[in-house]
């Protein structure tokens, strides 16, 4: 078997998984209209406002989606004893581990860039506004996922985990946060998203080359 | 030449960190006094900040600090993981907590200086928020190390976390940088007037060598505790209170 197909098995049963499992799949984005619906109800509903924070809302309630999906990541592979298969594993670890990862994002990453749109016509964003605010995310959903994973693989198996990965992982997401909605600021603003879209592209293309790396050496920690 | 990886090991690190101590102690008493007085009462009032110019002297060592001690620390983390040597992975968990001190320091020194200054203790400023993303940087370094039971495990993640945050760090100060510019427009500059008198210069020279003195000191003292925590099952160790008592 080639590596490729290795990380496509990997693929296939992680996605498989969640189909299985897709109440498990869909509490992301249940959580990411919830938060979005939340803050119109705590500030108030004047249009103008709404549209004003409308880009910040739903990148920091997408971000912190796509963090509370990350407890699941490696979390029952590691009880299990697969993720220690996967790492004795002939095949490259670190591929199998960027599979999960891309595997994740599928199930939790771009369900709510399809929701996003919905979302942001309730805080009455114009339609060019949201074309941008998909491309965004599907820049900048990949980066939150990968570096996530990082912090996943950390705490795998430690006590307070889950709080734990939000300390270690928030503070890293500043970058693709700023990126993101930055861009659908500028969109707004009317000075053009191209320049905070390139970097975000820049980030997606540090983070996919470097963080795999770091997962897999992560992983291997904590499977000593 | 002299056999320095001798010192890589806690059981002989133990007693030169222990000599060294002091010295670095009384290093950084010395030079903070002095900093401290060319501070008060040689360095002129400022012309335009008046006498609140004066928290430059322990706010810009401070934040020098914060950042330069997440270098140090970033750098003992990948010897620790290329080497696996335990006393790099010691050396950076007994950094980081000074780190978080001069991180905090430079934040709330800073705030300080805002309110008189610019009339509010916190701009979204670039470097603010950068520093307050640092701050947090070392939070979760400290917390995931303490999060952790087995020490090896603790050591080798956290120094994997270092490395990721070393990497983070130009990314972030360059985003929020950003972020601040194309957000906002200009709104207060952290920059300071360009010319500084040589004096107030040289006062802060000092407190900047103060600061590394304090914090070469303080790690080390801290480390000699972990070194004792760790190898508490040592032979070297039982005979080290063997002979103090």
């Amino acid at each position: 078997m080639s590596a490729a197909a290795a990380a496509l098995g990997v693929l296939r049963r992680d996605l498989l998984l969640a189909l299985r499992r897709k109440s498990d799949a869909l509490a992301p984005v249940f959580f990411f209209v919830i938060v979005a619906s939340l803050f119109p109800l705590g500030i108030g509903p004047e249009p103008e406002l709404l549209r004003r924070i409308g880009p910040g809302v739903l990148w920091v309630g997408a971000l912190l989606a796509t963090m509370l999906a990350l407890a699941r990541l490696f979390a029952a592979d590691y009880e299990y004893g697969t993720l220690e298969q996967l790492a004795l594993s002939p095949e490259p670890f670190v591929l199998l581990a960027a599979a999960k990862v891309a595997a994740h994002w599928l199930v939790s990453g771009l369900p709510l860039i399809v929701a996003a749109p919905v979302l942001a016509l309730q805080y009455g964003l114009p339609a060019d506004t949201i074309a941008v605010l998909v491309a965004s995310l599907l820049l900048g959903t990949p980066v939150l996922s990968l570096v996530g994973a990082i912090g996943a693989a950390l705490t795998l198996g430690v006590r307070g985990g889950g709080l734990l990965v939000a300390l270690i992982v928030l503070p890293l997401y500043v970058p693709a946060l700023v990126f993101g909605a930055g861009a659908v600021d500028a969109n707004l603003a009317g000075t053009g998203a191209v320049a905070h879209l390139s970097l975000l592209g820049a980030c997606l293309v540090i983070a996919g080359f470097f963080a795999p790396w770091a997962i897999m050496a992560a992983l291997r920690i904590a499977l000593e | 030449m002299a056999n320095w990886y001798r010192f890589s090991s806690p059981q002989t690190f133990y007693p030169l960190a222990g000599k060294m101590v002091p010295w670095f102690a009384g290093a950084a008493a010395i030079l903070t006094l002095v900093g401290l007085y060319i501070g008060f009462f040689v360095a002129p009032t400022d012309a335009q900040q008046g006498e609140s110019y004066r928290i430059i002297f322990i706010h810009v060592p401070a934040s020098w600090m914060s950042m330069f001690i997440y270098l140090v620390m970033a750098g003992w983390a990948a010897i620790g993981l290329g080497f696996n040597t335990r006393l790099s992975h010691m050396m950076a968990s007994a950094l980081a907590p000074t780190g978080a001190l001069f991180a905090f320091l430079s934040l709330w020194t800073g705030a300080l200086w805002g309110k008189p200054t610019w009339g509010t203790y916190w701009v979204w400023d670039a470097r603010l928020t950068s520093e307050l993303v640092l701050l947090f940087l070392y939070i979760g370094y400290m917390a995931l190390h303490a999060a952790i039971d087995d020490t090896r495990r603790a050591d080798k993640a956290c120094a994997v976390l270092a490395l990721v945050g070393v990497v983070n760090i130009p990314i972030i100060y360059f985003s929020v940088q950003w972020w601040n510019t194309l957000h906002q427009g200009a709104s207060v500059s952290v920059t300071r007037a360009p010319s500084m008198a040589a004096v107030m210069f040289a006062g802060m020279i000092v407190m900047v060598f103060a600061f590394w003195a304090y914090s070469i000191a303080v790690a080390l003292a801290r480390v000699r505790a972990i070194i004792l925590e760790r190898e508490r099952h040592a032979a070297w160790v039982h005979d080290l209170q063997g002979a103090a008592a």
